[in-house]
């Protein structure tokens, strides 16, 4: 009876996987297209999923092991099963590994069941919560319809009750891992996350055999040129293709919630929830069925959406709230996490666009930081003609002088700010003491375009980059030099889109060089205890975590680590406009992060960009003192008697030639 | 921010605003006029009031952006009247007016290019008949032809004014700041030209222009003991040395003040 049974079951459920897999595609088919290879992605997704997902799943061992001998022995026990049991080989052989892969993925769900015993709060439940029996259920139903085919027992074993209740428990289990796979149960990630990693936005953040690391942070310029197409993100069906299927593919692990900090601030964002609200915006509906945590106070089942419908209302309430897409610092701590690889701040930033570039809605103080950008080039709106006011002391070199210099220092707008107006004076001293040939461009630069980009004024940020760009093209250098990681993440990643291609330099990169190079004398440090805070945009953004250690190693500094640090560092809550939008939340990410380093008892924190500096020293004291990289060297540097008096000898020399070639 | 005047309805209402070319205070750049912008957020939180923006002058590119910063605002067009460089802009906005025959016609105080005299809101009610309105802060309500609104006064001080429209209004900085522009729909508005004959103004071709000297501003010093005395002074009324209040007096009894003071001050001899 089995015989005739579990084929028939078999191969309903595949054709009903098959009909669910089409109507799913067309769901993502429904975003706008993005041409992707199709071949080669496919040939690459093995090794994506091999090696960079699971590079990502591995930061949790256990879960790792789990996932491979559940996830493995489904694979193997799925195709197994089918030659099996739907096609009727009759091979003792492939019955035998069929035995042994059902018992790995039985192990393996063990694990997941235990897990789900007490999960924590980042798990979603609902339907997750059944996954664990449904694995074991089709592990165990699995292995013992395949026992008498292995010839364990007599083909005649039992009676026909015992097989309908076999051919039950099979059909349950296929019920979730075949049918469930392709119509939107917790399976689902399985094969969205196949295609999504083959079909990835960004192919480039993805490892390749060479030992390249990958690394994709840079937003893709929106284009500008038709003035009839809509800007931004507005309905679901709004994003690429590609990224509806990204959405599809969240397993609701909540890794990204437990790392967002403006999530453990209370404001209402949260990563995991907003990719469920693509999906239920995509497929249509409300999101009374999400099962995890919910925006820190926005209760469940109030928004719903549909794929041609708004994302965000004017007015009233559709899937998502404004607030929401604002409380983002786009500190990238869920994409760092995700095991799927969604791209959660592309997607916020593509709505945000919209909001900015169609509504004209940027809350609180975003319009009017915009139009000072617009105006005066610079977000404070100060007189563009008065950023080398700081420097009126130091006669800086200025490139429209020089026109040729082996550094760039791009200074950014922290000249306006009277506490980073300290750091870039350090910093010039340490470059002066190095005997650095440098020269600024002084009144000639402009806002980077960081903050106008993530909040969404695309127009802005090209204007300014385009403006920058041309700027520096009139002039001869070999490598820009920043203090500024937003500055040098937008020079470094997100210019060349635009045409203007740079070696590019944050100055702790550019002080260990000079360490190395044996340019720089440091006296020991003396102080008490230090740590270091990793700046999102030179971490994450751009995989710096080791320079700014060497350097403070240098110093003699043994860097007491914080919990969170390296790639998991926590915002300092001053990114992606945040502190410009200000939404509230219950506490202040920056006094969260303050908590941090108080946890390590250091006093002191060493930082390494502008925003840092202000959102920590912004906390309340008592707490630790906060201090550029910059100010550190520079407070320790050994200025050489002699190698300045030899210094001074050239420059007269220099002096003297002049002299001849004028008389000469 | 949007701020709706009152959630009566002005269906039916035909409110014209004019609206300049503004000019960035330190960068010099084109951009929409603040006060001209504010103009067109009252106008445009009077819900269902038909809105107009009309603006006549010259054309540059620059202009072109500037105006387009006002499209930005949701509106689908600008009225463009086509004058050249140098004219005198009155004429051709009367004949526009006559035209669109609004009830209302808000704009800002005073231009931030140009002679920025402030008097074209003036000019314009003589010529129309209208009365005309200065700091208007909010329209509070408008009822079988006549408006409810609230003028600023120094200090922030408010005056509820009764006014027949039609009427000419200004719009200074004290009425809600203007809602941001958006790219896209600022791309997207039509600047509707229209060509107007040229009325050059003669009085302006003679005028020689040359940029303000900044004057030297005579501080207060303020001896006293406490902050709360500093701020008391610093919050304190302008001295008004001499002057009178007067209230329900008859229009003549007012202009007969008035004269007497302008002939007190010289300014009429
Ligand atoms: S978005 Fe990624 S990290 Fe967040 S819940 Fe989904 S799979 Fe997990
Ligand atoms: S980028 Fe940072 S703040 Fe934004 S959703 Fe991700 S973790 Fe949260």
């Amino acid at each position: 009876m089995l015989d005739t049974l579990l084929p028939i079951l078999f191969f309903s459920a595949l054709a009903l996987a098959a009909i669910g897999a089409v109507r799913r595609v067309r769901l993502w088919r429904q975003g706008r297209p993005s041409p992707v290879p199709l071949i080669r992605g496919l040939a690459a997704m093995p090794r994506r999923y091999l090696v960079d997902l699971h590079h990502v799943v591995a930061r949790d061992k256990a879960m790792s092991n789990t996932h491979v001998a559940t996830a493995g022995g489904f694979v193997l026990a799925a195709l197994l099963a089918i030659a099996v049991h739907g096609l009727g080989l009759d091979s003792t052989i492939l019955a035998w590994a069929l035995l042994a892969a059902t018992t790995c993925m039985f192990v393996g769900s063990l694990f997941v069941a235990k897990r789900r015993r007490n999960p924590p709060p980042r798990l979603s439940r609902g339907p997750w919560m059944r996954l664990p029996k449904s694995l074991i259920a089709f592990s165990l139903g699995v292995f013992l319809v395949t026992l008498p085919t292995a010839g364990v027992l007599p083909e005649d074993f039992g009676n026909w009750f015992l097989a309908l209740v076999l051919a039950g428990v099979v059909a349950w289990g296929l019920g979730e891992l075949f049918f469930g796979m392709t119509w939107g149960g917790p399976m689902k990630h399985a094969f969205a996350g196949a295609l999504h990693l083959a079909f990835h936005r960004r192919p480039e953040r993805f490892s390749d055999k060479h030992g390249g690391e990958g690394r994709s942070t840079g937003l893709k310029a929106l284009r500008l040129e038709d003035p009839a197409t809509k800007l931004g993100v507005e309905k679901p069906a709004d994003f690429t293709w590609n990224q509806l299927l990204g959405f599809d593919a969240c397993v609701q692990c909540g890794r990204c919630e437990a790392a967002c900090p403006a999530f453990a601030a209370g404001q209402p964002l949260n990563p995991k929830k907003l990719i469920q609200d693509m999906v239920v915006g995509m497929a249509g509906g409300s999101d009374a069925r999400y099962a995890g945590s919910p925006y820190p106070g926005k209760p469940v089942g109030e928004h719903a959406g549909e794929p041609h419908g708004p994302i965000v209302a004017r007015q009233g309430t559709a899937l998502v709230d404004a607030e929401t897409l604002w409380s983002c610092t786009t500190c990238r701590a869920c994409v760092e996490e995700c095991p799927m690889m969604i791209e959660h701040v592309d997607a916020i930033v593509d709505m945000r666009r919209f909001l900015t570039l169609e509504h004209g809605n940027t809350p609180n103080k975003g319009a009017e930081v915009l139009d000072n950008l617009i105006a005066t080039d610079n977000p404070g709106g100060f007189d563009p003609g008065s950023r080398m006011h700081w420097a009126a002391d130091l006669d800086l070199p200025l490139m429209a002088d020089k026109h040729e210099a082996e550094v760039l220092l791009w200074l950014g707008d922290g000249v306006f700010d009277m506490r980073n107006q300290r750091t870039l004076r350090a910093l010039v001293s340490v470059l002066h003491a190095a005997k650095v040939d440098f020269a600024v461009l002084g009144n000639e630069e402009r806002d980077s375009g960081d903050v106008a980009r993530r909040l969404g004024d695309e127009a802005t940020f090209q204007s300014l980059a385009r403006r920058n760009i041309a700027t520096l093209e009139q002039y001869r250098f070999e490598r820009i030099v920043t203090c500024d990681p937003h500055s040098f993440h937008v020079l470094k990643n997100e210019y060349g889109e635009l045409g203007g291609h740079y070696e590019v330099f944050h100055h702790s990169t550019y002080f260990n060089h000079l360490l190395v190079n044996g340019k720089l004398s440091l006296r020991a440090w003396k102080g008490g205890t230090v740590t270091y805070h990793d700046p999102c945009y030179l971490g994450r953004y751009n995989g710096e975590y080791e320079a700014p250690r060497d350097v403070l190693k240098a110093l003699g500094i043994e860097v007491e680590e914080m919990a969170r640090s390296g790639y998991r560092s926590r915002c300092c809550g001053g990114g992606g406009g945040a502190p410009i939008t200000d939404i509230p939340g219950k506490q202040r990410i920056p006094d969260m992060r303050m908590n941090d380093v108080r946890e390590t008892g250091a006093e002191l924190v060493a930082v390494g960009c502008p925003q840092c500096t202000a959102m920590l020293e912004g906390v309340v004291e008592p707490r630790a003192e906060i201090k550029d990289i910059a100010e550190l060297v520079a407070d320790a540097l050994i200025v050489d008697a002699t190698a300045e008096s030899a210094s001074r000898d050239e420059a007269a020399e220099k002096t003297r030639r002049a002299a001849e070639e004028v008389t000469l | 921010m949007p701020h709706n005047a009152k959630s009566s309805s002005h269906a039916g209402l035909n409110v014209a605003v004019l609206v300049s070319v503004g000019r960035h205070p330190l960068t010099a750049r084109a951009r929409r006029a603040d006060q001209d912008a504010r103009a067109v957020e009252m106008a445009l939180s009077m819900s269902d009031a038909a809105v107009h923006l009309i603006h006549a002058g010259g054309n540059g590119s620059d202009n072109e952006e500037a105006l387009r910063g006002y499209l930005g605002m949701g509106i689908g067009e600008v009225n463009l009247i086509k004058q050249s460089s140098g004219a005198d802009v009155v004429p051709a906005l009367i004949n526009a007016l006559r035209d669109t025959a609004p009830q209302l016609v808000l704009t800002g105080t005073r231009a931030e290019t140009g002679e920025g005299s402030g008097l074209v809101p003036y000019l314009l009610a003589e010529a129309l008949g209208w009365p005309v309105i200065n700091g208007l802060a909010q329209v509070e309500s408008i009822e079988q032809g006549v408006a409810t609104v609230l003028q600023a006064l120094p200090r922030g001080k408010r005056r509820r004014l009764r006014v027949r429209l039609p009427a000419v209004a200004t719009v200074d900085s004290s009425a809600p700041a203007a809602r941001q522009s958006a790219f896209g729909p600022a791309r997207r508005g039509e600047l509707a030209a229209r060509a107007c004959a040229s009325v050059p103004d003669e009085l302006q071709a003679q005028w020689q222009v040359q940029p303000a000297r900044k004057r030297p501003k005579r501080l207060k010093i303020i001896k006293s003991a406490s902050a709360r005395d500093r701020f008391k002074a610093a919050a304190a009324k302008a001295d008004s040395g001499s002057g009178q209040l007067l209230s329900d007096v008859s229009p003549e009894q007012g202009a007969e003040a008035i004269f007497a003071l302008l002939k007190e001050e010289g300014v009429l001899r």
